[in-house]
């Protein structure tokens, strides 16, 4: 039994809906059930006041490692989950990379149960594309499919050959799911690890050419046009993949694309000194890239910002720059990087909002990311205004690796709903 | 809300040095400084008893991760002038392939109570962490890391120009080969803009040029006989053997007839060009055995002057107590 809750006098902000007004919302049954007014003979068990805050639907994050099964000495699902709930992520995607892959029922259920029994979030297992992530042979997905698997992924692990990737566009696209795609050429990419350019020349670093990423994008649309899948493209890094992008939509090729996060901020210039802690997959690029990728959100190319979420332990950075393990743990700084885009003027709140909510809602196909009434209540409410440190006493993921360490960020989430019930309360 | 950018890990809070990792970012004066106290102990070389006790009671560790026999032995013998102990370990055999972590081995060898580690590594990047992980009495010098830095070759390179040419400003000097995987090439054109030489050239195959390689303020040449016109100094970089596998270069002979230096081809130089090398030279690759043992070769005066150059930088980076010249004062 939910309690009916009512959140009143906060700014909501729902893309879906097109509202950017300071309204109450009313909850009932998991469910919204009014926005302005109260239905007839509602009496709510809880009063909450937003005043001064922002009420919008709960963030969905598209790419999150949750780290298990497998690598629970990098973070586990109870501790990620916790994380996210605290950043005002309702739903969250978690690739399949897992040790065992997610290319069984078994390991699908498992993450589901275990996210469940948490209870903070809704966690959407991604699919393996092929058996064990290794490229070569297609997985069972009708299966994935009825155990829950909205979208199937080969990850970072790369595909075999074009005709095993054609044949995965195909069959998926019979079962009508969504393919993920992180566009990586391995022989463009090799043994490379920052971004080809000065600052990689300067350090003698092995660079990845964005060449890596468009050839990859090239190759995914000419067998979208051949197969009609849909495809999602997860964290594009350049100026020319967001062109391609954009060209294909305009064309009416059923594909998608986000982005991590961090790629709106940092560039290539950050890993400068040797700092493992910006060593990320794909690489932080040049500011003109930064500058394409924020421009292809404003005009809707881009239509979700992900955290690319991968904690580590700390020994993974620990080491000469190329032997580090990329990746930034990065759930709790999805809201904050995504308002100082506001800040920035590179977005309205509204278009930021939509960015976390309704885009990603409609590249997964949910019901939530939306405050319609009658959908689901996942919702998030934040104070854009208060800023917070990050350090030990606020980061509660247990992946540190983040750049960000020690640094006062704006924006933080105050409380989060999910089917209706508080999840977290700061 | 940016991270932090690079410290200067190199520099103690006087603006002395600390670590030797990189010439990117050190002064002109200090470069400057590190040649003149050179100068002031190539004469220790010379003397039958080729010691001077400024480093006795210090403990240098050559931590080689990566083969190597010039550099390690050069090294070794510059701490040894300088009344240092060494003790020589070659991990690339030993700890880290039982599984060792990297900081684990420093931490094992700080125990034992060292004062400097001289490192090779086969990654970018592996002096400055070590420099950035290491306890604050013990210096870092670099030497070779990845494709990053060589910055005591670069030292002796420069010092050699020096020798030979006096001044920078009116220099241009031709770096010819595979300047992509080259820390020697990367920390000579650092330390030859930052002396201020009036040209620096890059020249070889696009495969082997890394992106961008203008920004680090070269010229860049595709044609071996148009990069040679009218240069003082010609340094020539080894071709790794591995480069025809993995797909830079065609074969050794196509590149020899490409970018091989013969005294045909050096002609288009200046008539008192000196060529240089950083060793070991593959003959009939990318330098012709008539021009390496030819009279504008400078090879071998590289690997006399590398004692001296190291025994200042080990010097200056341990005793930054003494001031200039320290081999002058003891002699």
């Amino acid at each position: 039994m939910t309690e009916r809750i009512a959140i009143r006098g906060g700014h909501v902000v729902d893309p879906s809906n097109g509202i950017e007004e300071t309204l109450d919302l009313y909850l009932a049954e998991g469910r919204v059930v009014s926005l302005g007014t109260a239905p007839d003979g509602y009496m709510a068990d809880r009063t909450i006041s937003a005043e001064g805050q922002i009420v919008c639907p709960g963030f969905i994050d598209l790419c999150a490692r949750l780290r298990e099964p497998g690598y629970e000495h990098k973070a586990a699902i109870a501790s990620e989950s916790e994380a996210a709930s605290a950043s005002g992520i309702t739903t969250l995607c978690c690739p399949p990379d897992t040790d065992p892959v997610i290319d069984t029922p078994a390991v699908v259920n498992l993450i589901r149960e275990r996210a469940q029994q948490i209870g903070k979030i809704r966690v959407l297992p991604i699919g393996a594309l092929t058996r064990g992530l290794k490229g070569r042979d297609l997985s069972e997905m009708s299966a994935l499919k009825r155990a829950g698997c909205v979208a199937l992924s080969n990850a970072h692990a790369p595909m075999a050959n074009t005709l095993v990737l054609r044949r995965a566009l195909e069959y998926a696209a019979s079962h009508d799911l969504l393919v993920v795609i992180r566009p990586e050429d391995p022989w463009l990419a090799d043994q490379g690890c920052v971004h080809e350019g000065p600052t990689a020349t300067r350090l003698g670093l092995p660079g990845i050419p964005d060449a890596a990423e468009t050839v990859a994008i090239a190759q995914v649309l000419a067998l979208v046009e051949h197969t009609e899948a849909r495809v999602h493209f997860a964290q594009l890094s350049c100026a020319r993949a967001a062109r391609m992008i954009a060209r294909a939509r305009e064309k009416g090729a059923p594909v998608s694309a986000d982005v991590a996060a961090h790629q709106l901020h940092m560039t290539e210039t950050d890993i400068d000194g040797f700092n493992a802690m910006c060593h990320v997959r794909p690489p932080l690029r040049s500011v003109p890239d930064r500058d394409a990728l924020r421009e292809a959100l404003r005009n809707g190319v881009i239509t979700a910002i992900c955290s690319d979420h991968q904690p580590h332990e700390p020994d993974a950075k620990l080491d000469v720059f190329p032997s580090t393990e990329p990746g930034m743990a990065s759930l709790e700084m999805l809201l904050p990087l995504t308002l100082k885009l506001v800040d920035e003027d590179v977005l309205s709140l509204s278009q930021a909002i939509a960015l976390l909510t309704q885009g990603p809602a409609a590249v997964m196909g949910t019901e939530t990311g939306t405050l319609s009434v009658g959908s689901p209540a996942d919702i998030c409410i934040f104070d854009p205004e208060c800023t917070w440190t990050v350090d030990s006493s606020t980061w509660r993921s247990t992946g540190r690796n983040t750049p960000y360490w020690g640094q006062t960020v704006k924006g933080r989430v105050t409380r989060t709903f999910v089917d209706g019930r508080a999840v977290f309360e700061l | 809300m940016n991270p932090i950018q690079a410290d200067n890990l190199q520099l103690d809070s006087s603006g002395r040095l600390k670590h030797f990792l990189t010439v990117e970012g050190l002064s002109r004066d200090l470069l400057v400084k590190i040649m003149d106290t050179a100068e002031s102990f190539a004469s220790v070389t010379e003397q039958t008893v080729k010691k001077v006790p400024l480093l006795r009671g210090k403990t240098v560790v050559n931590l080689f991760f990566e083969n190597s026999t010039r550099t390690r032995t050069t090294f070794e013998l510059a701490a040894k002038r300088l009344s240092a102990d060494v003790i020589n370990l070659n991990i690339a055999t030993s700890a880290t392939s039982k599984g060792e972590s990297l900081l684990d081995t420093i931490r094992n060898l700080e125990a034992m109570h060292v004062d400097m580690f001289v490192v090779r590594h086969a990654e970018s990047g592996a002096a400055h962490f070590i420099a950035r992980h290491v306890a604050p009495h013990i210096s870092v010098i670099n030497g070779g890391d990845g494709r990053h830095a060589h910055p005591t070759q670069a030292m002796l390179d420069v010092f050699t120009i020096r020798k030979y040419k006096g001044d920078f400003s009116n220099l241009k000097v031709a770096i010819v080969g595979d300047i992509l995987h080259s820390r020697v090439a990367r920390s000579e054109i650092h330390a030859l803009n930052t002396l201020g030489a009036a040209e620096v050239r890059v020249i070889g195959p696009k495969t082997l040029l890394p992106a961008a390689v203008e920004t680090l303020g070269v010229t860049t040449f595709h044609d071996l006989e148009e990069g040679l016109e009218n240069v003082d100094v010609v340094i020539m970089l080894r071709l790794q053997k591995e480069r025809m596998s993995g797909a830079f270069i065609p074969t050794e002979h196509e590149y020899f007839a490409c970018f091989g230096l013969t005294e045909k081809r050096l002609a288009r130089a200046k008539p008192d060009v000196i060529v240089m090398h950083p060793g070991p030279i593959n003959r009939g690759v990318e330098i012709d055995s008539q021009v390496a043992d030819g009279p504008h070769s400078v090879i071998l005066q590289q690997v006399d002057h590398g004692i001296a150059v190291r025994m200042a930088i080990l010097s200056m980076a341990m005793r930054p107590d003494l001031e200039s010249s320290p081999g002058d004062r003891i002699a």
